[in-house]
């Protein structure tokens, strides 16, 4: 079977071509009874050539491949998707529900029925949802196809086209138009003067310029799959990496996810806020009340582990560099980036405590400070007191009864501790934290009180890498060089005809026409040609109907 | 004189010009052949220009005040895109000199502003997230983007009035009605909060929020209360009824009332106007557009959309995802904000390949532009307030 | 006719690519859990001094052992609360040739000592002070206890607390052919 379309200009044409790719010539026979008056407009998309899609449906195969490259499937993909991403901003994404809570019962809770049916409809994660990645993934493969489908013979077409027309080709052209004679050496001239590129046949001239912006969809269509690709990439290991650490104030500690290779020191965290007597600002931190923060910052030492020791060991450092990471400015290094993305205020470092009399605090047998992060196990004061300590507890709390402690950070320190005064006295036992003092006996002779305490920060940063970025940024900056090329750029063809002793003129541009009669204006003037006139004309509604108007309300305007 | 004060000042001034400016191409409807050197539409454009200019003096001053890009809270974000929405119709203006189609832009823009300036109009610091250098190279261009998408619309509307039949009443006629109804209640939304606001109203109430009794102030009186509220100023007007009891943030309740006020005092606008006019609001209109070329119109409200989609898509997404990763080592994180990006994005999309390759021009392609920028306001209005504002950890 | 037939064999070839793909992208997105030593794998080697003593331990040391690795702290109750099960079978165990090494994560040494004293512990216990060991175990949660086998390979991984009779059956698992 070979339905390849011979035109009468000689050029043979795939199946299902709509107009001829050399001269032009609509293949398909005119209908009876419609004279060259009341034909419509040629239809130029893809300038009539064959998409291949329609002609080869034979296969299953055949038939998803059709599927995709129809543009009414495209377009029905973009709304779907559209409205499923409105529905997943109804109430907030489980990401963004306070951490800790259970979302099977904060959905109900926090909105009721409403609430309920979301959560179970799984809209509370809809953009990991398999269907709604399906959803996109059927975008990627619709771009794919249609774009090949259409490049290819589109191509051809505009690579084959001639300057010579054919007359029904430039008749049915929007812009329109016949002079009784041209300067076609002036007119030459002035289009190559508005850039436009001219070639001739037979006296038949074709003039055109800004081909390259039609193939804009197809190169913003390529950078859409590379941003897709490497959005996919995520999932391949190694290429991404998502890890969370908290460093105390003085803590050296290794970097999660860096296979044991750097190592962080927190030298300090500053939190800043706005003063409230700032003049500029003073009205409007009023109005809101409280704190504004002004930085969130951490001082930071980055190591890298030299040695080659098993893990475990303690690791042989070198600096790798002194630092800070604050919003929006992170620490970099070999391809990792540290984020300031929390902090906690709520940690000791150091107690200082005295012991004295029960009943004269005044009467001090002596101060000592304990290092939260190392506390030893006794205290030797002056005048041969000593305290010894029991017990510690980081995070105190009673449980059933006893007291433990919940984490080895000290949010909350306490302690079991012995006091021994000099000789051999029997020691004494009494217990000591933040805000209480017990002695389980009532009869101790001495008392510890706090003197003193530091508190010390604790900074949570964000670890990352993410050798996605790069795809994604080339996507990104290839779809934009795709749509302005396609979007600021115009094709705009002119074919000069010369028909007995007239010379006709056809314009043809994909968008811009009102550009492209500027352009006819400018490069008609003193060549005795006259503007064509747009054959297409919307149809005002307050008038009289004249011709039969299209579902679109577009007039297709007889002459 | 206070530079604060001089910005203000200048933002007043632009906004009065606009004002005049409309009246002006308001007069251009009359005259007898449309676009050559018509004397109002001259004057009309000059005093856009000169608004426009007194706009950037008022955006140049406060960014020296501030001491950053004022484009940091709803009040600065929505009047830079009201000065975009002007700077859009000047380029567009220069390149298809249309009168008519400034009395469709202006207007749009000198209520955005309005309505930008019913927020607190402060000079507020710039939280940490905020403090560089791409919060103005993001916010401008996508506000540009989206304000040019926005001159699509305003051409859309046009051609719509123009070209809808309204000798009959059809589901065209109901939703351009609709439309209509919108812009007057940001119209009635403005009127309403200058007016409580200028008598100092206020009334307060305690209700539970989050377990806590709350106290929490109405800035108009009160038709919803709070859920489960108590009124406790005296002599104020009682709610007429409590607001739905999902509605749990400290505002929520409050901004729902707002809503209300301003639908309802819309309804009383669009009704009064209707009743002068006695025909639809849009029939009123048409009449003024007969010497619009509707295919001139068809064609800017497209090409507007081919100039602002890649502007939108550089700044709303592009840029967006390049600041979201360094400040929150995610360039992607689909909160509600960034999902109408995406959506309004999808929407474009679609119209295009629907005008390309589906030959969607004039009345379809008009409804595709009045649809994309109720995308776009909802974005801007409603995420900011409702989706956030209702759900309260915002 | 050839033509037509590199056209199909085009056509299915990028299809199916483009549905591997999607296959891989889906499957991925469900299995996206941490990257954890899972079983089946080799357990890592690191070396720990042990609590109380400037000697250090390596994993390598127990080659052709069974090795019982236990996570642990001294803020965590059903860590302390296994710990008695595994003194009681640990002599029994150690003779058929497994060993039970357990990684503390508790930050200060007071802490530990003090209960050392209060528990008669005769299992190594090995201080993992900067957290290097549960970085590279990917330890969580807490009590976390491996079972690996004379070749080195993880057999098990329980992420609870392990009664009496769940112990016995995971040590029984490791123990060196005779």
């Amino acid at each position: 079977m070979n339905n390849k379309i011979t035109c009468e200009c000689g050029h043979v044409n795939p199946e299902g071509t709509e107009l001829c790719e050399a001269c032009g010539k609509p293949l398909t026979p005119q209908q009876p009874g419609q004279d060259n008056k009341n034909e419509s407009l040629l239809n130029m998309r893809y300038d009539g050539s064959a998409r291949r899609s329609q002609t080869y449906n034979r296969t299953v195969i055949d038939k998803i491949w059709n599927f995709f490259s129809s543009v009414k499937v495209g377009v029905w993909l973009i709304v779907i998707t559209l409205t499923a991403s409105m529905l997943g901003t109804i109430f907030p994404q489980e990401m963004y529900i306070p951490p800790g809570v259970n979302p099977s019962v904060h959905y109900e809770d926090q909105y009721g029925l409403a609430g309920q049916i979301y959560y179970q409809l799984g809209l509370h994660n809809l953009y990991s949802s398999w269907w709604y990645m399906i959803l996109i993934a059927l975008i990627g493969i619709s771009i794919v196809i249609a774009s090949i489908d259409r490049f290819v013979p589109l191509h051809r077409t505009l690579k084959n086209q001639k300057p010579k027309r054919h007359e029904r080709f430039m008749r049915k052209q929007r812009l329109f138009g016949k002079s009784p004679s041209a300067d076609t050496e002036l007119l030459k001239q002035q289009l190559k003067k508005r850039r436009f590129n001219v070639r001739e046949e037979d006296g038949h001239i074709l003039a055109e310029k800004g081909r390259f912006a039609r193939w804009g969809p197809y190169v913003n269509h390529i950078g859409l799959i590379i941003f897709l690709l490497g959005a996919l990439l995520r999932f391949v290991p190694f290429m991404y990496t998502d890890d969370f650490v908290w460093v105390r104030e003085g803590e050296t500690k290794v970097i999660p996810s860096t296979e044991g290779q750097y190592y962080i020191k927190n030298e300090d965290f500053i939190l800043e806020t706005y003063d409230e007597d700032d003049p500029r600002y003073k009205e409007a931190l009023q109005q809101q009340g409280g704190q504004v923060p002004k930085n969130y910052q951490t001082n930071a030492v980055i190591y890298e582990r030299k040695d080659d020791a098993t893990v475990g060991t303690d690791p042989e450092l070198e600096v790798l560099k002194e630092t800070h990471s604050k919003v929006n400015q992170p620490i970099k290094f070999d391809g990792y980036s540290l984020y300031q993305a929390s902090f906690q205020q709520n940690e000791f470092s150091s107690m200082t405590f005295n012991l004295h009399d029960t009943g004269n605090e005044d009467n001090v047998h002596g101060t000592f400070t304990i290092d939260l992060s190392d506390p030893q196990s006794e205290y030797e004061l002056e005048d041969g007191y000593r305290v010894v300590i029991n017990e510690y507890f980081p995070e105190y709390e009673l449980e059933d009864g006893a007291p433990v402690s919940k984490s080895k950070y000290p949010k909350n320190p306490a302690f079991v501790f012995e006091v021994h005064p000099p000789g051999d006295a029997e020691p004494e036992v009494s217990f000591a934290g933040i805000g209480r003092n017990i002695d389980p006996t009532n009869e101790n002779d001495y008392k510890l009180g706090i003197e003193d305490f530091e508190m010390r920060d604790v900074s949570g940063l964000t670890v990352k890498k993410d050798h996605t970025l790069p795809f994604l940024g080339l996507g990104g900056a290839i779809f934009m060089i795709g749509v302005m090329q396609g979007m600021y750029w115009n094709h705009r063809r002119i074919w000069i005809h010369p028909k007995d002793n007239e010379v006709w003129v056809a314009g043809h541009t994909n968008k811009n026409w009102y550009g492209l009669k500027k352009d006819m204006e400018r490069a008609f003037n003193d060549t005795g040609l006259s503007v064509p006139e747009d054959q297409q004309e919307i149809k005002a509604a307050s008038e009289k109907p004249r011709a039969k108007e299209d579902e679109h309300g577009v007039k297709h305007n007889q002459q | 004189m206070e530079l604060s004060t001089i910005s203000s000042n200048l933002l007043y001034a632009a906004f009065f010009i606009y004002l005049a400016a409309i009246l002006f191409f308001g007069a251009t409807v009359k005259d007898k052949n449309s676009g050559k050197a018509s004397k109002a539409g001259k004057i009309g454009i000059t005093l856009t220009v000169i608004g426009f200019l007194s706009q950037v003096g008022y955006f140049f001053t406060r960014w020296v005040a501030s001491a950053h890009a004022p484009v940091s809270n709803l009040f600065e974000y929505t009047t830079f895109f009201g000065m975009m929405l002007v700077l859009a119709f000047i380029v567009i203006y220069s390149i298809y000199r249309l009168n008519i189609l400034g009395l469709f832009t202006l207007p749009v823009a000198v209520l955005i502003i309005a309505y930008a300036s019913m927020f607190p109009r402060e000079i507020s610091p710039l939280v940490p997230s905020l403090q560089t250098h791409w919060l103005y190279i993001h916010v401008t261009t996508a506000a540009l983007g989206q304000a040019i998408l926005a001159v699509s619309f305003a051409a859309g509307l046009l051609f719509l009035i123009r070209q809808i039949d309204q000798s009959q009443k059809s589901k065209h006629t109901f939703w351009l009605e609709f439309v209509m109804y919108i812009v007057f209640s940001t119209l009635g939304f403005i009127i309403v909060s200058s007016a409580f606001s200028g008598f100092g109203y206020q009334v307060a109430f305690q209700a539970p929020i989050e377990g806590e009794m709350t106290a929490i102030e109405y800035e108009m009186p009160a038709i919803a209360g709070p859920h489960d509220g108590e009124l406790t100023s005296s002599g104020k007007m009682a709610p007429w009824f409590d607001a739905p009891v999902w509605m749990r943030g400290v505002d929520a309740a409050q901004k729902f009332n707002t809503l209300i006020w301003s639908l309802l005092s819309g309804l009383v606008l669009y009704g009064a106007v209707r009743l002068i006019l006695r025909k639809r609001i849009a029939a009123s209109i048409q009449p003024w557009l007969k010497k619009a070329n509707p295919d001139i119109i068809d064609e800017v409200s497209y090409r507007a959309v081919t100039i602002g989609f890649p502007i939108f898509t550089l700044g709303a997404l592009i840029f967006a995802m390049i600041w979201a990763q360094q400040a929150w080592d995610r360039f992607w994180g689909w909160d509600p904000k960034e999902v109408w990006a995406l959506i309004t994005w999808l929407f474009y999309a679609a119209f295009l390949h629907l005008r390309l390759s589906r030959g969607w021009h004039g009345t379809n392609s008009a409804w595709l532009a009045v649809g994309g920028f109720a995308i776009i306001m909802f974005n801007l209005i409603a995420v900011n307030l409702v989706i956030s504002g209702l759900h309260s950890y915002a | 006719m050839q033509k037509k037939k590199r056209r199909l064999i085009f056509r299915t070839v990028l299809l199916t690519i483009m549905a591997g793909l999607v296959t891989y992208a889906l499957f991925a997105n469900f299995t996206n859990d941490d990257p954890v030593v899972a079983e089946g794998e080799q357990a890592p080697n690191f070396q720990l001094t042990e609590f109380g003593t400037d000697e250090s331990k390596e994993l390598k040391d127990f080659e052709g052992k069974g090795v019982m690795l236990n996570f642990w702290a001294t803020y965590c109750e059903p860590c302390k609360d296994e710990m008695p099960h595994m003194e009681k079978l640990y002599e029994e165990y150690e003779d058929k040739g497994v060993e039970i090494v357990a990684v503390n994560l508790d930050s200060t040494n007071l802490v530990v000592k003090r209960f050392l004293e209060k528990y008669d512990i005769s299992f190594p216990i090995l201080h993992d002070k900067n957290g290097q060991v549960m970085d590279l175990y990917k330890v969580g949660n807490i009590p976390s206890s491996l079972f690996i086998n004379a070749e080195g390979e993880v057999v098990k991984r329980v992420d609870r607390q392990l009664t009496l009779d769940k112990l016995e059956g995971y040590l029984k698992q490791i123990q060196p052919d005779a």
